[in-house]
């Protein structure tokens, strides 16, 4: 049964990255959204350092990049369900979910192929950041930590997303799937770190599992001690969250078709 | 039956059609807002900075929801016309003695009325917030006027990549394209502050940031033809250049089928 799964999980999996790749209308946005908001943050606002009590060792492109990179990973996932909404659309899905033997599968090579998608932009968004002169001041080890909790992230993102277009079937709720996934990040210290904010906003960040992803990768990335656990509980915890709706949403679309 | 009959005919179909689908109004109307919340509380400590126009930071910023909700009008039209098309009806109305620019305008007429009512609802939020406008209640208006202007010349936009893909996850996916072009723009801080050159080469280049500076002068500059007029000749040019192409494309989808 195991792999059977892991075969149908492959074939999606496959599936996604030859029409991500082959369809540039696809890859495109995927690829230039973080490079954008990276040239945007780190190069437009490199200001905001000069912003009295704004001190991080890495500096502000460091500061920034975490942040892209963490919303690298969630729109990986954004992107893979505009792929499953379609196939709703064009009447994919339904032919797959009576064809797979294992229907777990699909869900499961569905997050496969959101992470497949982050992995790929994460690692052009490195070679970028590295080749413009950021500061790396964390270890390996350290990096390969930061990576792990922005799959944890992606994978998050990718479940809340087929959850959504499990239920909805059309493309049309696009907005509605990339709305919360941005809610949540920019409720974070995306421009200076939490001691700056006030009002509000510091109340909503001090309670977004965001902010302590972003503080442990900041603290990774510039070498500085972070709240590592918190971070990577938080991260499993909403990915875990996340699985039960979209479960809940394929077993109900599953049962439409049957 | 008159183009303008043809017109209100096919405006009324996809104005009812996007207002009945809260996936398509909701964000636009909320999406501006939230990052208005967000970037006014989380930049706010920007006005501390030596020089900056305002200490109001929401001042600042409030224009920029009137340019995000043309955006996402963009891409409600575009999404609503691949649609249409994906489906055949468009086909169906080349069949008939419609001429293509009522099509086109009629088929993005939902997309930008969810941008008028979007800007209605971003003026009494931020007025209601405590925004101030220099130029007064006629200022006010003119902004409204330059706001759904710009929302009409961002629809052709749209119906550009609509027609040209035919696909409405390819007019979804080009979402972020031009969302990003908001933040290669003024949208969070003045030219004269930002501080890497090849950086403010992009802004100075970038469109929206004539839009956003047009409108922002009449909320924190003053009654000014240096920022006013070039917001007008933007938003004229997109939608000359948008809806031309549109109208091609269209001509030559009809062609094929």
């Amino acid at each position: 049964m195991i792999s059977s799964t892991l075969s149908v999980s492959l074939a999606v999996l496959r599936r996604v990255m030859i029409q991500t790749i082959k369809n540039p209308a696809i890859i495109i946005p995927s690829l230039a959204f973080p490079l954008v908001f990276l040239v945007a943050f780190a190069g437009g606002l490199s200001i905001v350092a000069d912003v009295p009590g704004f001190s991080f060792k890495g500096g502000y492109t460091a500061f920034q990049f975490v942040f892209v990179f963490t919303q690298t990973a969630a729109f990986g996932g954004i992107f893979t369900g505009y792929r499953i909404a379609e196939d709703y659309e064009s009447g994919f899905a339904r032919r797959l979910l009576i064809a797979a033997p294992h229907s777990a599968g699909i869900l499961l090579g569905f997050v496969l192929a959101g992470l497949a998608r982050f992995f790929l932009t994460g690692l052009i968004l490195w070679g970028i950041a590295l080749v413009a002169g950021m500061n790396v001041l964390g270890s390996p080890l350290e990096i390969l930590a930061m990576w792990l909790l922005a799959a944890n992230v992606s994978i998050a993102s990718t479940l809340w997303v087929a959850g959504l277009a499990f239920r909805f079937q059309s493309v049309d709720i696009g907005s509605f799937m990339q709305m919360p996934v941005f809610i949540l990040l920019f409720l974070a210290p995306v421009y200076v770190p939490l001691a700056l904010l006030t009002g509000w906003l510091k109340l909503a960040a001090t309670y977004n599992p965001v902010t302590a992803i972003l503080a442990a990768n900041r603290g990774f990335i510039s070498g500085e001690e972070s709240k590592a656990l918190l971070a990577f509980g938080l991260a499993v915890g909403l990915a875990a969250l996340m699985a039960l709706w979209a479960v809940r949403q394929f077993h109900r679309a599953h049962r439409s078709v049957a | 039956m008159s183009s303008t009959s043809q017109l209100a005919l096919i405006a009324r179909r996809s104005v009812s059609r996007t207002f009945r689908q809260p996936v398509l109004v909701v964000p636009v109307i909320a999406f501006p807002l939230i990052l208005l919340a967000v970037n006014a509380a989380g930049l706010s400590s920007v006005t501390e900075l030596p020089g900056f126009p305002t200490k109001s930071y929401i001042n600042f910023a409030i224009v920029v929801c009137f340019v995000q909700g043309a955006l996402f009008a963009a891409i409600s039209a575009g999404t609503e016309l691949a649609s249409d098309i994906q489906t055949g009806f468009t086909d169906r109305l080349a069949l008939t003695p419609a001429k293509r620019w009522v099509v086109l305008a009629g088929a993005t007429a939902g997309g930008a009325s969810i941008a008028v009512f979007g800007s209605v609802i971003y003026l009494v939020v931020g007025l209601i917030f405590g925004v101030e406008i220099d130029t007064g209640v006629v200022g006010a208006l003119v902004l409204l006027a330059l706001a759904i202007y710009t929302a009409i010349a961002f629809a052709g936009i749209g119906a550009w990549l609509a027609v040209a893909t035919g696909s409405p996850q390819a007019v979804q996916g080009m979402f972020p394209l031009l969302f990003v072009l908001l933040f290669l723009s003024t949208m969070s801080l003045p030219l004269d502050f930002i501080q890497k050159e090849w950086f403010a080469t992009i802004v100075e280049w970038n469109p929206l940031t004539y839009l956003i500076d047009g409108m922002r002068g009449l909320v924190i500059g003053g009654w000014d033809a240096s920022t006013l007029l070039p917001a007008i000749a933007v938003a004229t040019g997109i939608m000359v250049i948008t809806f031309t192409g549109a109208s091609r494309s269209l001509r030559k989808r009809v062609q094929r089928t």
